[in-house]
């Protein structure tokens, strides 16, 4: 099958909606659905990379997203192993896109999510996401490029998959992981479904190429806007969804959506994340999707991210939610850390540095 | 005959200059790409530009000749 139209993208962006729309309703976290920041980070945690109680979970939709993506590259002679192209620049953009995307708490997935359940603050973080693409784009124009991939030995394209099924199977043994006991790492759907869900998206998302930092680059750079059909479809499911299971809350401050009305950093968040995924060539979804199909910079950027969202932890980066004290009922506003905050702005400059530095004519 | 080297560049790269390439007025011209996802791209780029194009593997890599 050939997603080669704006019709049938936006359908592969409504199924994908469709399955998120399932998660949500057998367990997952109110308005992630399968935010692959949050479930990165919550896979980090299950395996002890980091202690944040309430969010260790081995997400298997992760598993599943890889699994998906590589077995319909394979079946469709869409898989090539190749490596070389800037890894640890790469791995640098990913931790880069986590520290971003914790400081908004999600990732462009999960700001199209929030959106569509009417939390304001993602549409703050979509014109920090859009001015941060937009400035990786204004790069690309001047040149910038992270070099040449080559064909690699085929095996070097199998080791994420193979690691990807192997935490997935760890989920059965007794003991092997930590679970969160509360907060978002406890709420999950069937494992079994989660796998499927995942295992569907990703075959969705490696026929029809969705990106989220694609579609939007896609639109400044080529006015072209097959990839932001697909965003567009997602979208519209889900605001259906939402609003007809009464699960369109607009606001700010809406406890429990784990969001924050910090403004500017949310804007700067996505702002992070925007650039370090243009520069990466897509967004967190797209890495795992490119990593998946045999692509072992995408899995370096990966590796990056996975980092990344344990040191967030580790060193109290991560945004808190607002939540609303059950026993006072007192609302208590989320907010970025300073050390966050810091890190936003390290992380600005350094996705700066690599934009204007690194030449196409210079490889 | 102009042939566009964007073997193992990542996205949107190989797209960037199949657009220079037609824009400079190089008349027919190939691009050689690595993976079979940027071949589709770039088939599809082609096309969106109204041009046609024949597309092909030479030495394990993708080939899509743009046509004048």
């Amino acid at each position: 099958m050939v997603l080669d139209t704006k019709w049938k993208l936006g359908i592969a962006g409504a199924a994908s909606g469709v399955l998120a729309c399932v998660l949500a309703l057998l367990g997952n976290p109110r308005n992630m659905a399968f935010c692959i920041a949050c479930f990165i980070r919550d896979t980090a945690g299950a395996l002890k990379f980091h202690s944040a109680a309430p969010v260790q979970y081995a997400r298997p939709e992760i598993a599943g997203l890889i699994l998906g993506a590589f077995i319909i590259a394979i079946a469709t002679k869409e898989y090539k192993a190749t490596a070389g192209s800037s890894p640890m620049i790469r791995f640098v953009l990913g931790m880069c896109i986590m520290i971003g995307a914790l400081a908004f708490l999600g990732c462009p997935l999960r700001m199209v999510i929030r959106m569509a359940a009417g939390d304001w603050n993602a549409y703050v973080a979509l014109a920090g996401f859009v001015c941060g693409i937009a400035t990786g784009v204004f790069a690309l124009k001047r040149g910038f490029s992270l070099g040449r991939a080559y064909v690699a030995h085929k095996a070097t394209g199998y080791v994420l998959p193979v690691i990807a099924l192997a935490i997935f199977l760890g989920l059965f043994i007794p003991g092997l992981y930590v679970f969160s006991e509360s907060g978002p790492g406890s709420m999950h759907a069937p494992i079994m479904v989660s796998l499927v869900v995942g295992l569907l998206v990703g075959a969705i998302a490696q026929k029809s190429r969705m990106c989220f930092a694609g579609s939007i680059r896609d639109v400044i750079l080529l006015k072209n806007f097959d990839l932001i059909s697909v965003i567009a479809g997602l979208f519209a499911v889900l605001l259906v969804f939402n609003i007809a299971t009464g699960r369109f809350t607009p606001g700010f401050t809406v406890p429990g959506t784990i969001s924050h009305p910090e403004h500017l950093w949310n804007f700067l968040g996505m702002y992070t994340v925007g650039i370090a995924a243009t520069l990466a060539g897509g967004c967190p979804l797209r890495q795992l999707i490119l990593a998946a199909q045999g692509s072992a910079d995408a899995g370096v950027t990966v590796l990056g991210m996975f980092v990344g969202s344990a040191l967030c932890h580790n060193f109290g980066l991560a945004a808190s939610g607002t939540a609303m004290n059950a026993e006072t009922q007192e609302l208590t506003l989320g907010a970025v850390p300073a050390n966050g905050k810091i890190a936003v702005i390290v992380c600005i400059v350094v996705c700066l540095i690599i934009a204007f530095t690194q030449k196409r004519e210079e490889v | 005959m102009k042939e566009v080297d964007a073997r193992g560049l990542s996205c949107p790269e190989p797209l960037m200059m199949t657009d220079e390439a037609i824009k400079e007025g190089a008349g027919e011209f190939t691009v050689l790409v690595t993976e079979p996802f940027q071949r589709t791209n770039v088939e599809k780029f082609a096309r969106s530009k109204g041009k046609t194009f024949t597309s092909g593997e030479k030495d394990g890599y993708y080939t899509v000749t743009v046509h004048a």
